[in-house]
């Protein structure tokens, strides 16, 4: 129980604090550094609007680069919405965030939370199958991209060894496997202190750099 | 010996990146590896502003990128993947100026950038990249790849490793005010030739007018008709306009070189002669590059906003079509357009050649990748300049010649000199049998003759 009570407490609040810390580090890191000043006369003043444009239209390709693309695209999307399915959609995932901060919402259905563990299983296989058989993405891969796998596979992999629990509807409760909860929270720990510092950081950094290329082109009334 | 001339040639040996063929690079200088690496790092310092750490900070390594490139598509090398053209500027960054650098460098987690492996990236940043900007469109974090590839050579060029022929080129630019020779004499006698022959008026150095017209050496030189055809087409809008031999080449080799002293005397040549004339309207000429040099970036080089509006000739012709001051006969035929990346996808004057094309009545024929997408002719950013890239270029052109024969169009035109000369170079390599026109000179034949435009 010991173990268990460091990953609930100290672990967790360790975890919290780099995230939280090493996020606001990064960005305080590139938002320091001087910014251009644009003299040029601009084509369009709605930067703002070419900024949010741009946030959802590279959300998918165009048409012109589809067709090599689908499949890695359409697998990162799928990957991408089963962990938001395991992590915001499971009972014991919305009781962990209840006793936190107090907020909670309704659960998905099983059948929805079984998909998505699946499409996870699945989807990051493939992720990691392509990197390392296509000759550009063994190329551009270095130790960030073959940790960052292994961190966000670690919290699926020992989520699973815990599926025989009972569902708890609500913190704390006393697990029958004391060990393999902390070890499944350690996991989801170590994620949270490795994002900040790793290419997991396009989280919020793809908010930041679409509406930088957004602004930038609109202003010069192209498109981004 | 000058601390820029060449001291040696391409190397032949096999290098790591080279997986078909030997890695090249060219020198500048006589400097030891410590003091060449020491002007590159130093040039990269200058560069890691805030937009290019938001993107050097944002790469996911997804390969997306790949596809949208012409030398990638072309080859299927890995090598040319856009976003690993800038590896040693992404590792300089990460390890000299990231928020994390420190730790970086502490826990030597990133390894410092050596000479060598700036050598070796030469033809990645210069070779093989024009700076068309289509791998932007593809990633999905939208880096500006093309923007960092043009920040990067700025550090390769104070290191001294340029390509040989792009730095001659911005050299004899930057001494001579034209890469290609045409000096404010042979400008001169140029434009009195082409007077007699073609009987129009070439303003000259006139002290006032309201628009600036601005050349390309490789028009002035290769395309001299390009210059009648923008005089014929300013003689009937009625404008006062001059040529100035105080500022005259709009063609920019410092910057495609990576040269930032060069890019702003040259940039500036054009500013003080267009505020000598009291110019309103500066036109560029049909070039991509020059367009990004004044247009996006002539009022940075000048530290203020411009006192003149700046338009590329596409843009001339369309606004001058849509309010009445050109007129033109319309033409039956299919044409298919190239849009040159610097104007359209870079510069955001897609539609503008459009709007003309249109005028004149002609069906317009996109290729498959057209407008935005469109695919580089693969000689801009210096290229063309380039001669050992030669063979990579006219690979990449395959694509071209592909798409714009697929649209089965009757004519090709193009509002770029260097595209053209792309064109022209692969037609002949590969005897194709389509040749690139101007969408100046196709509008200067087909002007409204004054007396009907007057009694219309």
């Amino acid at each position: 129980m010991e173990f268990l009570a460091f990953a609930r407490g100290p672990a967790l609040a360790i975890a919290i604090a780099v995230f939280g810390l090493g996020i606001a580090w990064r960005l305080f890191g590139i938002f320091r550094r001087p910014a251009p000043r644009l003299l040029s006369e601009p084509r369009s003043t709605a930067t703002g609007a070419g900024a949010a444009r741009a946030i959802v239209t590279h959300m998918w390709h165009a048409k012109n680069f589809r067709r090599r693309s689908l499949t890695r695209s359409l697998n990162a999307y799928a990957y991408h919405i089963g962990l938001a399915i395991i992590a915001f959609g499971f009972a014991p995932h919305i009781a962990f965030v209840d006793r936190l901060t107090g907020i909670s919402w309704p659960a998905l259905p099983g059948w929805l939370f079984v998909a998505g563990v699946a499409v996870t299983f699945v989807g990051l296989a493939y992720a990691l199958m392509e990197r390392l058989a296509s000759p550009v993405l063994r190329l551009l891969s270095n130790f960030d991209d073959y940790a960052s796998w292994v961190v966000t596979a670690l919290p699926v992999v020992t989520g699973m060894a815990l599926l025989t629990l009972p569902i708890a509807s609500r913190y704390p409760f006393t697990p029958d496997r004391p060990l393999a909860v902390a070890l499944h929270l350690l996991s989801l720990e170590l994620l949270l202190a490795w994002l900040p510092f790793s290419k997991l950081s396009h989280a919020f950094l793809v908010f930041v750099s679409r509406a930088t290329t957004g602004a930038a082109l609109s202003r010069r009334g192209a498109v981004a | 010996m000058s601390d820029l001339e060449p001291v040696s040639q391409p190397v032949p040996a096999l290098q790591p990146l080279a997986t078909h063929a030997p890695a090249r690079w060219d020198k500048q200088g006589e400097r030891s590896d410590s003091e060449r690496l020491a002007s590159a790092m130093s040039g990269f310092m200058r560069d890691f502003g805030r937009t290019a750490a938001i993107h050097l900070e944002s790469c996911i390594h997804c390969g997306h990128c790949a596809e949208a490139c012409h030398f990638y598509v072309a080859t299927r090398e890995a090598k040319y993947t856009p976003i690993w053209k800038l590896e040693p500027f992404k590792q300089a960054y990460k390890r000299e100026a990231g928020p994390f650098s420190w730790a970086y460098r502490m826990l030597n987690l990133k390894r410092a950038v050596t000479v060598q492996e700036l050598e070796e990236w030469q033809e990645l940043i210069y070779d093989s990249c024009t700076m068309c900007g289509r791998c932007t469109l593809a990633c999905p974090m939208a880096i500006d790849i093309a923007s960092l590839v043009g920040l990067a050579r700025h550090g390769m060029f104070e290191a001294g490793l340029a390509p040989q022929d792009l730095w001659s080129v911005a050299e004899r630019a930057e001494r001579e005010g034209s890469p290609l020779g045409a000096t404010p004499k042979v400008l001169r006698e140029r434009l009195d030739w082409l007077a007699d022959e073609h009987e129009v008026p070439m303003h000259l150095d006139l002290p006032r007018a309201d628009v600036l017209v601005t050349l390309s050496s490789i028009e002035i030189m290769k395309y001299p008709l390009s210059l009648v055809a923008t005089a014929k087409v300013l003689e009937h809008a009625g404008y006062s306009w001059t040529v100035s031999t105080r500022g005259y080449e709009a063609t920019n080799f410092g910057m495609l070189s990576g040269n930032r002293e060069w890019q702003r005397d040259m940039t500036m040549k054009l500013i003080d002669a267009a505020i000598a004339c009291e110019a309103k309207i500066v036109v560029l000429p049909e070039c991509g590059h020059a367009y990004s040099a004044m247009r996006w970036q002539g009022a940075e080089m000048l530290g203020k906003p411009l006192p003149f509006r700046v338009l590329h000739i596409s843009e001339f012709l369309a606004e001058n079509v849509a309010n009445g001051r050109i007129r033109v006969k319309p033409l039956d035929a299919s044409v298919a357009f190239h849009d040159p990346c610097q104007v359209s996808r870079r510069g955001g004057a897609t539609q503008a050649p459009r709007d003309v094309l249109a005028a004149l009545g002609l069906d317009l024929r996109e290729t498959e990748d057209a407008g935005d997408l469109n695919f580089c002719c693969g000689g801009g950013g210096g290229v063309i300049a380039n001669r050992r890239a030669d063979a990579l270029r006219h690979k990449a052109f395959e694509i071209k010649m592909a798409q714009l024969d697929a649209t089965g169009a009757e004519l090709t035109v193009t509002s770029c000199a260097n595209c053209r000369q792309s064109f022209d170079d692969g037609q002949s390599h590969f005897h194709w049998d389509r040749k690139m026109g101007s969408l100046l000179e196709l509008v200067a034949e087909r002007l409204v003759q004054r007396a009907q435009s007057h009694s219309a």
